[in-house]
């Protein structure tokens, strides 16, 4: 069982593997879909799920976004979000 | 079914996001809190394998995501696997809502091979004897090694306990089973009542006290467990002064199919009278969701009466149930008896009166419950 603590840039998370994260045509919105749940996802924060989940640190996938957005940083953000992903038990910090 | 755990929301543009497949209202066991009509063996001609699979394509045509497998006891289709491989393949998201009675590993196993991503299962009570007092059947044994079973295929789960005054008083020796089997979800579904529950509501509704009680045990269990064990915890609406956002509205978000294929806006609906639910064998699904008269009878607000009609708080709960408005006053377009501004709330409240003068025991019960069976009138008229 993972400690319920702050996420730091360089912590590597996923998505948890009850969860499917996809892009929804009728919706026209990303959803994750988990047991008896659906959440439809913002472009934002779609984004910043994709760019943080893919097997490389916070801080890598934030660069990243930063650069396809052309963003300077986008660092309190993607933390801000990532944390409440983090609590509601979407993403897990990847040991 | 849908959770507002999330907090975020499910504002679906009008589609119906929750699609509810009663397979069959078969089952067997006889909870006397069931769901299911009354007289539900009045409807036995349920959909074929082929008929389920054409609502599959035309519900995910219509914007369905989350799929629900139900009944009665969905297990007794053995057709299941096929179409919950057909339902994989079309891209729902696939939920079991089942007793466990019919589930063993060569099922479990063909499931989770068809593409099904979670289970729903039932459990009444932590005690074999007490189990089968409120269920009428010995499967207590059964459901604890199929929950066993089901983590050990690695499906995530739903612990779902439907709670009344008879098992109430369990509700830590119920966490500790959930924790035991090493459940993602527990689920304490307070009674609504519906059916065969308002059939037994004098005896079935807890009492403030005991919810209180129930309540503080499950905000010390989130405490203690924390990510590991999600507990929702249902409310038995008769004790809110607020009623329901029922269904987050009628024919907003869900959409249910009943086993001889009549569509319904929730599970309960057929029981208003007076309502002409349209069936998938006469129509096609997309003009039931946006067109029938049944499914447009009470969206937006043009229906509601006072005190909804000039209420601010409308577009938050819809003005309630309209099964409940229609169940408890004679017309489904009251307000929801439930709500302190309705004319009515008086009978809500004279029911956890007579609630608080009942004894709590689940030992003891001024009148047998009505167990679900089907009523065996032209036998007993032959003897």
């Amino acid at each position: 069982m993972e400690a319920d603590r702050q996420l730091q840039t360089t912590d590597v998370v996923e998505l948890n593997p009850n969860f499917h994260f996809r892009w929804e045509e009728p919706q026209q919105a990303n959803v994750l879909l988990y047991p008896e749940g659906i959440v439809k996802l913002n472009e934002t924060a779609a984004a910043i799920l994709e760019a943080c989940t893919g097997g490389q640190s916070i801080a890598v996938g934030v660069a990243e976004l930063a650069e396809r957005y052309g963003k300077a940083d986008l660092t309190a953000d993607a933390l801000k979000f990532l944390e409440v992903a983090h609590a509601k038990g979407w993403i897990r910090i990847k040991s | 079914m849908p959770k507002d755990g999330s907090g975020l929301s499910l504002d679906g543009l009008g589609l119906p996001l929750w699609l509810v497949l009663e397979l069959t209202y078969k089952c067997p066991l006889k909870c006397p809190w069931c769901s299911n009509p009354v007289d539900f063996d009045q409807y036995r001609n349920e959909l074929s394998t082929e008929e389920w699979k054409k609502v599959l394509r035309a519900g995910r045509r219509l914007g369905s995501l989350q799929l629900g497998f139900t009944g009665g006891e969905p297990m007794l289709r053995n057709d299941l696997e096929e179409l919950v491989a057909e339902a994989d393949s079309l891209g729902y998201y696939t939920n079991l809502i089942t007793s466990g009675v019919g589930l063993n590993t060569d099922r479990l196993r063909a499931l989770k091979k068809a593409g099904l991503k979670q289970v729903q299962l039932s459990i009444q009570s932590n005690d074999r004897r007490h189990s089968q007092k409120l269920v009428g059947v010995d499967v207590l044994d059964h459901k604890i090694g199929i929950a066993r079973a089901i983590k050990a295929e690695g499906f995530p789960m739903v612990l779902n306990v439907p709670i009344s005054r008879f098992n109430i008083e369990r509700t830590e020796a119920l966490i500790d089973l959930a924790a035991d089997l090493g459940v993602e979800y527990l689920e304490f579904a307070n009674l609504q009542y519906y059916n065969w529950a308002l059939l037994n509501r004098a005896e079935l509704l807890p009492t403030r006290e005991q919810l209180a009680k129930s309540e503080a045990a499950v905000n010390a269990a989130r405490a203690r467990l924390g990510k590991k064990l999600t507990i929702f915890f249902v409310v038995p609406d008769y004790y809110d002064d607020r009623p329901k956002a029922c269904m987050n509205g009628w024919g907003a978000v869900h959409l249910t199919i009943a086993p001889d294929g009549t569509a319904l806006p929730c599970q309960e609906a057929r029981l208003i009278k007076g309502i002409d639910f349209p069936s998938v064998r006469d129509h096609e699904l997309d003009w039931i969701w946006h067109h029938s008269p049944a499914f447009n009878k009470f969206r937006g607000d043009s229906w509601m009466a006072e005190p909804c009609r000039s209420c601010s708080e409308k577009e938050k709960d819809f003005g309630g149930c309209r099964c409940q408005a229609f169940l408890l006053t004679g017309d489904a377009a009251n307000t929801d008896p439930v709500c302190a501004k309705s004319p009515n709330r008086h009978l809500i409240d004279n029911l956890i009166a007579s609630a608080e003068q009942r004894g709590v025991s689940e030992t003891s019960s001024d009148s047998p419950l009505k167990m679900r069976e089907i009523k065996r009138r032209q036998r007993s008229e032959a003897r």
